[in-house]
């Protein structure tokens, strides 16, 4: 047995407002640049509806993920090497910008500089990929909360899939957010893709990356990904995508999208598997084994064996640890409330959700029912057919038993607390019917509706032995790399080595050094540069001059 | 033989090939992020499907004709039994086809950066300028097929053009080869020393890294974090 440890997410979807906090911070963070302006690595989705990009979930359009042959073995949907190179030049798979939209902004400067008139001057749209006067037709959330719902949600392929006769009159419409982030999967169909070789799983915490420096812009990631959750910076023609924020989970704070999430829906934590299996599990014939195949994968950290080949595998010890902390683990096996995100995709995914329960309160709730009455809520979990159809054609490629399980669960938490809250007996028939005990109830209550940030993230942190590798300075000069500071490259603002932030340093110390007094010495040459300023002090150029008075 | 000749078949030839690789060398070391295709599809996919496979899978088999007309001597192809007659009417009707396919495509995707929109604002100086040398070196060199073979009696560049080449890999330059050769030879041959010499600074770099590699490596790619630093350098040894 082989271990490896993965870092994973579960998001809680019952708890998701739709309040785009995450895909907003998550792009001030990664993709605020040009070429990336139609990038979101995190993205809100109303359910029902079109997704980002349009019908990406249509894989007998967009040939996604990995399908068995006839000889049962895993192939890439798209097609295998041959195929791949012999269409290299013009991927026929490939997103259009439209797919996507086509991002915009505003002709501001028209505000203040269109002349006298009687109508107030109006800022237009203008495509950012053109330059031109643009119609604003779509965008990343342009369904979002249902807009637009009789003509844009049938064209949802998971909605399709499920029923012909969806009616989506707003009397009877169930809605929820559905976040995304990339993956991170354990079977990456975007890797396999990759002609250059470019995206890697990291060995340490499986988090999927783009090498820069090894990517050729050959686009087949973007299509053997079938969450298209690859994108194409089309300035720099590269392949980008989420990044788990590595740079903050090495040092052990959660992802940007995990830390501003205000419902505080996103678990992290570590996954231990067992990567020679993950072929052998992805490679089960019927669709609706692929939860339990990608369960049987993961490892249980407590087992000893499991531990012994851990250590031996050099996972470190507080890795370990995490592991057995891992709220991820407790969510999917303990409480068995969390389930994959297609896995007829085959890819193994290892961003996880815990279905939502409120459309059925909801529905009973409208009713003038009990929603939180135990046995309410199982019997209009049974009877409610196409939301629990809907979830199960996101979350287990179409087999209700596991989402039904799962809402029971949900359910029953909910009458349990309940009755704990109005200072009624605990009532251990309710977890019984769902089989828990009174205590893994509470257990789950305090995860799910409790649990403080520590518990919501376990993250350990990369090693400080490797410390000395991820430091960029050492014992050089930091000015000792080609080209020495202040290169431009000839070939576009992006070229050429990337300027290391100690450089940045450098020019700050030898101010404070060579400079005449401490005061002048911490002005930097009149600018201000926010990364480097501690929040102490005002340095010059921050902060208008008050010239010794006081501000009013 | 004057000085020109010397200039132009001596000269040139090996100042163009040590830019094109000196100049590779240098690119990837110093701009491996900038190396890359550039793709526009994402802008537009319906001209580009047309002309991108055109004009590539046509350059490929101009290349190949190229490695067979160029590197490889006469003698041999004669030893394999193969007359003068058989391999001139395979290269012309070959050659012939895989040009036009080439111009064709190369004529598709000009028009295509021209006119549309997003297309023409991703285009740079620099591919404007690899664009013309490219178009002109495939046009000169269509031009002194047609020339020599179908309105002319035809024209046995085995016996001038071809050991010239192989004379300046072996460092023995014989430029008086070159210098009787039919003039849209020899401007052909001038604009692909050209193309030669700006090649490492254009995007025609992709080339060089064609992903074949992708044939024999496993699906899944595992990379550690130690092989793989964060820094623009690797820390040097601490003595």
């Amino acid at each position: 047995m082989k271990v490896m440890a993965q870092l994973a997410m579960v998001m809680n979807l019952d708890k998701c407002i739709g309040c785009h906090t995450c895909s907003v911070t998550c792009k001030q963070a990664w993709t605020n640049r040009a070429g990336t302006e139609y990038v979101w690595f995190n993205n809100v989705e109303t359910r029902p509806g079109q997704g980002y990009p349009r019908t990406y979930q249509d894989q007998e359009r967009w040939k996604g993920g990995w399908e068995l042959n006839s000889l049962g073995r895993l192939k890439l949907k798209a097609g295998g090497r041959i195929k791949k190179l012999f269409s290299i030049f013009a991927n026929p798979l490939m997103p259009s910008i439209q797919d996507y939209y086509e991002p915009w902004t505003y002709d501001y400067d028209r505000l203040f500089s269109a002349p006298m008139q009687d109508d107030t001057p109006v800022a237009r749209p203008r495509s950012l990929i053109t330059g031109e006067p643009t119609k604003i037709s779509w965008s990343a959330n342009w369904d979002d909360n249902l807009a637009g719902g009789p003509e844009l949600a049938p064209a949802d392929p998971v909605l399709r899939k499920v029923s012909d006769q969806v009616t989506l009159s707003f009397e009877q419409a169930f809605m929820f957010y559905l976040p995304r982030i990339c993956e991170h999967c354990l079977n990456p169909s975007c890797v396999a893709s990759c002609p250059s070789g470019a995206m890697y799983k990291r060995s340490e915490d499986g988090i999927v990356l783009v090498d820069q420096d090894r990517c050729r812009g050959w686009r087949m990631c973007v299509t053997g990904c079938p969450y298209k959750k690859v994108y194409f910076n089309h300035r720099t023609g590269k392949a980008e995508k989420c990044t788990f924020c590595f740079p903050r989970v090495e040092v052990g704070i959660p992802t940007v999208c995990s830390e501003t999430c205000v419902g505080r829906l996103r678990y992290i934590g570590i996954i231990l598997y067992d990567p020679d299996r993950v072929v052998e599990a992805a490679s089960v014939p019927d669709d609706k084994a692929l939860y339990e195949a990608q369960k049987s994968v993961m490892l249980d950290p407590e087992d000893p064996a499991v531990i012994a080949a851990a250590r031996a595998g050099g996972i470190p010890e507080d890795w370990l640890e995490a592991a057995r902390r891992s709220p991820i683990h407790k969510l999917i096996f303990e409480y068995g409330v969390a389930l994959p995100l297609h896995p007829e995709y085959r890819t193994m995914p290892m961003v996880w959700y815990i279905p939502p329960l409120s459309p059925v309160v909801d529905v009973l709730s409208g009713t003038g029912h009990d929603g939180e009455d135990a046995g309410n809520l199982f019997g209009a979990i049974d009877a409610l057919r196409i939301p629990i159809g809907y979830l199960a054609e996101l979350f287990t490629a179409g087999d209700p038993a596991p989402v039904r399980a799962v809402l029971r669960r949900l359910a029953a938490m909910r009458s349990y607390m309940r009755r704990i809250n109005l200072g009624q007996e605990r009532d251990e028939s309710i977890a019984a019917e769902v089989g828990m005990t009174g205590e893994q109830v509470e257990g789950m209550h305090r995860l799910l509706a409790l649990a403080p940030y520590g518990e919501r993230y376990v993250i350990p942190k990369a090693h400080a032995e490797q410390g000395a590798q991820l430091e960029e300075l050492a014992t050089g000069c930091s000015l000792d790399y080609e080209g020495g500071p202040g290169m431009n490259g000839p070939f576009g603002e992006a070229s050429g080595m990337p300027a290391p932030v100690a450089v940045e340093n450098f020019h700050a110390l030898r101010e404070r050094q060579s400079g005449d007094d401490i005061d002048e010495a911490h002005r930097l040459r009149g600018r201000v540069n926010l990364l480097n300023w501690d929040g102490k002090g005002t340095p010059d150029g921050l902060f208008p001059n008050g010239n010794g008075e006081k501000r009013s | 033989m004057n000085a020109l000749d010397v200039v132009l078949w001596v000269v040139a030839p090996y100042v163009a090939l040590t830019v094109f690789a000196l100049g590779h060398v240098w690119r990837y070391r110093y701009d491996k992020f900038g190396w890359t295709t550039r793709s526009s599809q994402m802008y537009e996919s319906r001209l580009l499907r047309i002309g991108s496979p055109l004009f590539h899978f046509g350059i490929l088999v101009v290349v190949l004709g190229h490695v067979g007309g160029l590197v490889i001597p006469k003698s041999w192809t004669e030893a394999a039994g193969v007359s003068e007659e058989l391999y001139h009417l395979v290269a012309v009707v070959l050659g012939t086809i895989a040009g036009v396919a080439t111009l064709g495509g190369l004529a598709i995707l000009i028009y295509r950066r021209r006119t549309v929109g997003p297309v023409f604002s991703a285009t740079t100086r620099n591919d404007k300028l690899m664009y013309a040398v490219l178009a002109l070196t495939i046009v000169l060199g269509l031009a002194a097929t047609v020339m020599a073979n179908i309105v002319g009696g035809g024209y046995d560049y085995r016996t001038t053009i071809s050991p010239w080449f192989r004379s300046i890999f072996y460092f023995q330059p014989d430029p008086s080869l070159m210098a009787g050769a039919p003039v849209l030879f020899q401007l052909h041959a001038l604009s692909a020393l050209l193309l030669f010499a700006i090649w490492p600074f254009t995007r025609l770099v992709h080339m060089l890294t064609a992903p074949v590699g992708y044939l024999t490596r496993p699906y899944i790619v595992y990379r550690s974090r130690e092989e793989h630093r964060t820094g623009a350098r690797a820390p040097q040894r601490g003595w």
